[in-house]
């Protein structure tokens, strides 16, 4: 019985250190919820239709954030996501076009392959030339974008419709399950396939080791170099993916990058991630895209002049860290 | 003898080392020329008074945003916010041109506007400690939907560029010496004295250099930084100003495709993204280094997407070198 107790005592401590570790997160997840009830509020019928309306809306974006991440954590910063995901997008509209699915898994596997190799240049580049990762990663997506208009200079291509079809609707065509929206599960799923293993492997320690101190890991036996690749090659993964997220949700390839390297930059200090390395998780600016989306949504719904959306963003995205920084400083004091 | 060649051959190395990392300029002006004599031989007879004129009025607003990043950088900062101010800047002056104040209305409103959106960055950096490429990225988000807005009020009062500025941004002197120098050399004079010569200059290269001696020296980083935001957003709305006029054309995107090259600029001119090194000198060059060489893809006929690769790929190489010879030093 005694043992009994002391488990479950030791559990509730799991969780409290658990919650404590992730505070951010679930102060955001907090926020998300007040978000959802005030939509909710103004528009009485929001409702499964929306929430995969959503879920479509923040795939790329999420998945960019998640790519900025793994960077950040790392102690880098890449510039080049953006263009990584227009490149890999109009590769994989281009390649796809007019072809059957058995052939689009074969450009789906190519693209991801096409996303690691682009992020690892970009990693070895850092290494190699000591360059500050803001400015290589700077060069390299004009680089990218450049590589972008050579493969098609207007918009255009196609998509597998199992790639459409992989992100829009519900999961299953239940009437409570509508809920669960499959560009939601979609990116929930894969994210943790790649994220949760590697968190607890030796490289994923070693990502938050050189983010937070390069010397000391350094002295530890953490070798620099490769684990600095590694991270931009993931980061070139996940760019890949959100590139072909962006063709499966519109059916085409745009040789353009969108807004999508700052807003990433953005989502991830939202989410808890630390500018200077080595804090934070990739589970945080997805709820941090979430909420950037949302609140678009919602001055639609009021009838506001969407623009004031981006504002309002902005001041968030300002405000939050200065609340971030005068909690820390007190903290620390 | 052998001994002697290569140690002859190592010294002139050690030479050119300390050349590139003490006058970065020199080899700077040198790798323009090398540039100039390219798109000469590309095209002969291309390279005229005129066609200097015409690089150099597309260089200076370019040169202008790439101040505002030499400035901020010194410090170990950057300015993401600086084209959405420019924009910003072009698009307002030009809606506000038929109020009853005019142009000169227009100006002064968006000069105020800039500094009010320099002085939060300021505060957000400098007092609440914010990283500056947040907080600078957070306001051009609020600058950008700011000046949605107003062109949502504005639609009907219609818009042309004010014909003043598009005197000054596109005009030249006898075909060759562009108005916009009018502008450019006091500004350029200003910053150049400014840092070398006033106390104000050395205490933004005292900061980036080592912000700890610095605040231990009793310098108050939080007021020097807003001081310096506030600068790089005046300079910015500057610019906006001359890239409207320049390009005859108001929009609140006008200048979002200058801002990373205004990045560039400054660090191919040898400022240093970590703060405490580099200078306008070497940035003007940088920005001219930018302008000619896409006059020279232009002239290669080579595509918008063969340009923008060997864009990046002369950052990188750029940048390298510099690493190269200031970690050896």
């Amino acid at each position: 019985m005694t043992a009994l107790a002391v488990t479950s005592e030791r559990r509730t401590l799991d969780v409290a250190a658990w919650a404590r570790r992730n505070a951010w997160t679930l102060g955001l997840v907090g926020l998300l919820a007040l978000l959802f009830a005030f939509t909710k509020l103004i528009q009485p019928n929001y409702g499964a239709f929306a929430i995969q309306g959503l879920g479509i809306s923040i795939m790329p974006l999420a998945f960019a954030a998640v790519a900025q991440a793994i960077v950040v954590i790392a102690g880098g910063i890449d510039l080049s996501i953006g263009s990584m995901m227009a490149f890999t997008s109009v590769v994989a509209a281009t390649l796809m076009e007019g072809q059957g699915d058995a052939f689009g898994v074969v450009v789906v596997a190519g693209v991801l392959l096409l996303g690691i190799a682009l992020g690892a240049i970009n990693g070895t580049l850092v290494v190699t030339t000591h360059v500050p990762d803001i400015i290589v990663t700077l060069a390299t997506s004009f680089v990218w974008a450049g590589f972008a208009l050579l493969v098609r200079a207007a918009p255009g291509g196609g998509a597998s419709s199992w790639l459409m079809s992989l992100t829009a609707g519900p999961l299953f065509g239940v009437e409570l399950l509508q809920w669960l929206a499959k560009a939601f599960v979609v990116l929930i799923v894969i994210v943790a396939l790649v994220w949760i293993p590697l968190s607890r492997s030796r490289l994923g320690v070693s990502l938050y080791a050189v983010g937070s101190d390069q010397l000391a890991a350094f002295r530890s036996g953490v070798a620099i170099g490769r684990t600095k690749v590694m991270a931009y090659a993931l980061a070139g993964l996940f760019g890949a993916i959100a590139g072909l997220s962006l063709t499966a949700s519109t059916g085409i390839g745009t040789p353009v990058p969108g807004p999508y390297t700052l807003q990433s930059v953005a989502a991830v200090v939202l989410g808890g991630v630390s500018l200077a390395g080595g804090r934070g998780g990739v589970f945080g600016p997805i709820v941090g895209v979430i909420v950037l989306q949302l609140i678009q949504n919602d001055t639609t719904f009021l009838g506001i002049d969407p623009n004031y959306a981006l504002v309002v963003q902005g001041v968030i995205l300002v405000g939050v860290l200065i609340l971030g920084s005068a909690l820390e400083s007190r903290r620390t004091n | 003898m052998t001994v002697a060649a290569v140690s002859g051959r190592t010294s002139v190395a050690a030479a050119w080392r300390a050349t590139l990392r003490d006058r970065p300029i020199i080899p700077l002006i040198g790798l323009l020329a090398i540039l100039v004599l390219a798109i000469d031989v590309a095209d002969p007879g291309i390279v005229t008074p005129g066609w200097a004129g015409v690089i150099a009025r597309a260089a200076i607003p370019l040169a202008i945003l790439a101040g505002c990043q030499t400035l901020t950088m010194l410090t170990g900062g950057i300015d993401l916010s600086v084209a959405s101010i420019a924009s910003m800047a072009g698009f307002v002056t030009a809606t506000l041109l038929h109020s009853p104040g005019g142009l000169a209305q227009g100006i002064v409103v968006v000069l105020v506007a800039a500094a009010l959106v320099g002085l939060v960055n300021g505060i957000g950096i400098g007092v609440f400690r914010v990283h500056p490429l947040i907080t600078t990225l957070g306001m051009s988000f609020v600058v950008l939907g700011l000046s949605n807005v107003w062109q949502l009020q504005m639609v009907q009062t219609g818009s042309g560029v004010p014909p003043v500025l598009r005197t000054v941004g596109s005009g030249t002197f006898a075909d060759v010496i562009p108005y916009s120098l009018v502008v450019f050399v006091p500004l350029a004079a200003v910053i150049m004295i400014g840092l070398r010569r006033t106390g104000y200059g050395r205490l933004l290269y005292a900061i980036g250099d080592n912000p700890a001696a610095a605040r231990l020296s009793g310098v108050r980083s939080w007021q020097v930084l807003i001081v310096l935001y506030v600068i790089s957003a005046i300079m910015a709305a500057i610019a906006g100003l001359l890239i409207s006029g320049l390009s005859n054309t108001a929009s609140v995107s006008l200048v979002d495709s200058s801002l990373l090259p205004s990045v560039a600029a400054a660090v191919i001119g040898g400022t240093s993204i970590f703060g405490g090194r580099g200078g306008f000198g070497g940035t003007m060059v940088g920005a001219l280094i930018l302008t000619v060489l896409s006059a020279l893809l232009t002239v290669l006929g080579m595509p918008e997407a063969t340009n923008q690769v060997v864009f990046g790929a002369i950052i990188v190489v750029v940048a390298a070198a510099y690493t190269r010879v200031t970690s050896e030093a």
